[in-house]
């Protein structure tokens, strides 16, 4: 599986670019299949060790087994655990009813920014007792490691492994900085923050053959647990459908993926909202 | 493997790949309806290039933007395809998507023949390296299929790519509109008996293999966690050629330090004692040396080259002009030195090779055969030999404006920096390197005498012990003092003025006997050294 090794090297020299050049890191993990993968191949890179913390964006309507999974990683692995929220919006009553993109636009667009530039709330996990308090730390983060796919839909197709963002979070799509031989951008303008894309190059199919490969305890949504239903791809509880499908392992999904044409994020409401749906949560800052 | 897809703006780039796509079968269900849809919704004719023109902007002005990377596979293997921009003003972009790819299919309008993109873009595949490329004419339905039109074209542009050193591997007429000769033959196209499209992409081979080539292993980082009860200090990085086992004696460049390999550190993967290009890897050392980010390690025998100038041969995508005299960031592989231009030795238009060599300055497109001084050397390779550590891309400002490859290399002591300029007027004497080979135990005395005679005259001078490596040798030159080095210096092109003493005959600029006392040879030597004016005298 040379192909598979060939992404691993690739993620694993991305990271290890993006620890060296950036001093306020973080990465973001949505305890789906992808940022799972990105958070095993931080530990391939430094070798066991995950040397910045991960940055949970937490909507309250997250399917609860996510959450629960989410802390038991973070215990055992020894990470350093970091969970933002957009508090007001949630007092306020903000939920699908809503509108599907203004909710997403609050509790998760907003929320994001929010915590990234450390004007909102952040969590912090205690260790070993699980506990969140409140972080005292607000320093604004440089650089920040995205698990995105150019093969999950158009825009993300055009992304850079090292994606500049504005002050305000926003993506100058026309205008990205040139790439080549692994030489990336890692000098930026005070005010502006980097986005960091190691998964860039992987494929749905090349995410379940690596979970297969590496053992990585993926959560168990994914599979299907005897309803012969299983979730493709996870986000929040209402927003987020199941798929008919009898997969309980890596394997079978591998096998089920080489036979389906249908797209992944099928089972995602918000991508249906508008033709340019995606682009535009992007470029205002959405990961 | 990484293909990508480049050609002048509107000869039909993004049209071949949707239909690449459409033909094989690769695209998810249900993805050709919809982009359908959103055109009927919108008033337009649907095309094969809105497939990939996903971006609203895009759709709006019927360009592409930004390189698209699309996934897709044969029965031969997996692909993915880069589409890149044929607009100049985003030339940025093709380059990105390029620098990404193993092989290029380069496009070419029957009815619009060779245009100003056909050749920069042909110009850039050779200088990112790329060699394996195929011409596709397309739109031959607008010509009627005409041989004589494709031919035409054909001879022009090979004649064009000939003349920068590139070979395509195939001229094939096409009509992506259509499908002919994309993922099936043509019964229009009878008089051409060459492969499809898909039939020369499955032909081409992935990269050549970097494991069989003298081991370059930039050093990324450095890490010692000492939390978790992990005490190991791992030097981490990419093989990006050769190989290297534990066991073996390693030399880390520019300083020339050495050690052995311990081990090879993974997580979670099976032990090897061997790895190779192009494997990201970590490794430990039996002797702890202080090895940073930005060293080349090779082994004994083939070393990289210790350089601080380089004549190169650099694109310019930045929107301000790169200048002489200007400091900016240059990084090849994972060091980063500060550099300047010196001289300017000719710039030209990519897309008609015109050159100018009055220019002093390189603009937005230009590409350029210019020296740059490094504030401080270097581990590098020239291009042709080793590709990671022979290229490399320049910063201005918080960008990446350019990016070249190194054509030659050298180590000059008398940098422009005004540092070295300022340090000549304290000591009142510039740096100089005095060499005595041949008959050691002798010249290390002669060396001390010679020593002594020098600071006493009020000079800065210091014996390097045998074996100095070359780069502290130039170090002790740039910082100003007269260096002597007994032994052999085994500095390739000596970087400062240069005394080449010679101890029992051979050739030098003095030849003394070896059995000579240290008192004559001082004196020989500091005649040789008083008539380049590089030298306090009392």
């Amino acid at each position: 599986m040379s192909q598979l090794q060939d992404l691993e090297d690739q993620g694993v020299y991305i990271f290890r670019e993006a620890y060296k050049h950036f001093k306020e890191l973080c990465m973001l993990w949505s305890i789906g299949k992808d940022s799972t993968v990105l958070l095993w191949l931080a530990r391939k890179a430094f070798f066991g060790h995950v040397p910045f913390p991960l940055v949970h964006i937490d909507t309250s309507y997250k399917i609860p087994e996510m959450i629960a999974y989410r802390d038991q990683l973070a215990r055992e692995w020894g990470l350093t655990m970091i969970v933002g929220q957009n508090r007001k919006a949630l007092a306020d009553g903000m939920g699908p009813e809503r509108g599907r993109l203004t909710c997403c636009s609050a509790l998760k667009t907003d929320a994001l920014r929010e915590t990234l530039n450390g004007t909102g709330p952040r969590m912090r996990m205690q260790h070993p007792s699980g506990e969140y308090v409140e972080d005292t730390v607000r320093e604004p983060f440089t650089g920040v490691i995205v698990g995105a796919r150019a093969d999950e839909e158009g825009s993300r197709s055009k992304e850079r492994y090292f994606s500049p963002r504005e002050h305000s979070g926003d993506w100058d799509i026309a205008d990205q900085p040139p790439e080549l031989w692994n030489q990336f951008k890692t000098d930026f303008a005070p005010g502006t923050h980097v986005r960091i894309h190691p998964l860039l190059d992987w494929t749905e199919v090349n995410i379940w053959e690596y979970i297969e490969r590496e053992k990585i305890p993926i959560i168990d949504l994914y599979f299907d647990r005897g309803e012969g239903r299983r979730y493709r791809s996870l986000g929040c509880a209402p927003c987020t459908g199941s798929i008919e499908s009898c997969a309980t392992n890596p394997a079978e999904i591998i096998v089920e993926l080489r036979h389906t044409k249908v797209a992944e994020r099928a089972g995602r409401a918000q991508d249906k909202a508008d033709a340019y749906a995606m682009e535009k949560l992007r470029r205002d800052g959405y990961m | 493997m990484n293909i990508v897809i480049v050609g002048h703006v509107d000869h039909g780039k993004s049209t071949m790949v949707g239909r690449l796509l459409a033909d094989t079968g690769t695209l998810p269900e249900g993805k050709v309806e919809k982009v359908q849809a959103t055109c009927r919704r919108q008033g337009k004719v649907f095309e094969y290039a809105f497939l990939l023109d996903a971006l609203e902007a895009e759709q709006d002005q019927g360009i592409t933007i930004d390189a698209a990377r699309v996934f897709f596979k044969t029965a031969k293997r997996d692909y993915i395809i880069i589409d890149a921009p044929g607009h100049v003003e985003f030339l940025k972009n093709m380059v990105t998507g390029a620098a990404r790819a193993e092989a290029a299919v380069l496009l070419i309008d029957a009815g619009e023949g060779v245009q100003e993109n056909s050749r920069r873009h042909g110009y850039l595949l050779a200088m990112l390296g790329i060699r394996q490329v195929v011409v596709a004419v397309n739109k031959m339905d607008l010509v009627d299929f005409d041989q004589g039109a494709f031919d035409a074209i054909v001879a022009e542009y090979r004649g064009f790519l000939a003349e920068i050193g590139v070979e395509p591997l195939h001229f094939i007429p096409v009509a992506s509109r259509s499908g002919e000769m994309i993922a099936r033959r043509s019964d229009k196209l009878t008089w051409y008996d060459g492969p499809t499209i898909l039939e020369a992409v499955d032909g081409m081979s992935k990269q050549p293999q970097q494991e069989n080539l003298p081991l370059r292993f930039p050093v990324q980082d450095v890490y010692k966690w000492g939390h978790r009860g992990d005490d190991r200090r791992i030097v981490a990085g990419r093989v990006e050629a050769g190989s290297l086992a534990v066991g073996d004696e390693v030399v880390f460049w520019p300083s020339g330090k050495r050690s052995k390999v311990a081990s090879i550190e993974a997580f979670s993967a099976p032990s090897v004692d061997r790895i190779g290009a192009p494997r990201s890897t970590g490794i430990t050392l039996t002797e702890q040396i202080f090895a940073d980010r930005g060293d080349v390690i090779s082994h004994a025998a083939t070393p990289p080259a210790v350089a601080n100038r380089l004549r190169v041969k650099l694109f310019w995508l930045g929107r301000a002009p790169m200048t002489q005299g200007r400091a900016y960031k240059l990084k090849l592989a994972t060091a980063e030195v500060e550099a300047r231009i010196v001289a300017i030795h000719r710039v030209l238009d990519a897309s008609d090779l015109g050159s100018s060599t009055d220019k002093r300055l390189i603009e937005r497109h230009d590409v350029a055969d210019v020296t740059l001084a490094l504030r401080r050397p270097i581990a590098v390779d020239r291009a042709e030999d080793s590709e990671a550590t022979g290229r490399f891309v320049v910063v201005d400002n918080y960008d990446i404006a350019g990016g070249g490859i190194v054509s030659a290399h050298a180590l000059d002591a008398i940098a422009e920096a005004s540092g070295a300029e300022r340090r000549r007027g304290l000591l009142g004497h510039g740096p100089a390197l005095v060499n005595i080979r041949g008959a050691a135990a002798r010249g290390r005395a002669i060396a001390e005498a010679l020593e002594g005679e020098l600071i006493g005259l009020g000079n800065l001078a210091y014996v390097v012990d045998e074996g100095a490596s070359a780069a502290v040798i130039a170090s002790l030159l740039d910082a100003g003092l007269i260096v002597i080095a007994p032994g052999e210096a085994n500095l390739v092109d000596p970087p400062a003025p240069c005394v080449d003493v010679a101890l029992g005959g051979g050739e030098g600029d003095v030849i003394l006997d070896a059995d000579v006392s240290a008192a004559a040879a001082c004196d020989a030597i500091l005649g040789e050294l008083a008539s380049h004016e590089h030298l306090r005298k009392g």
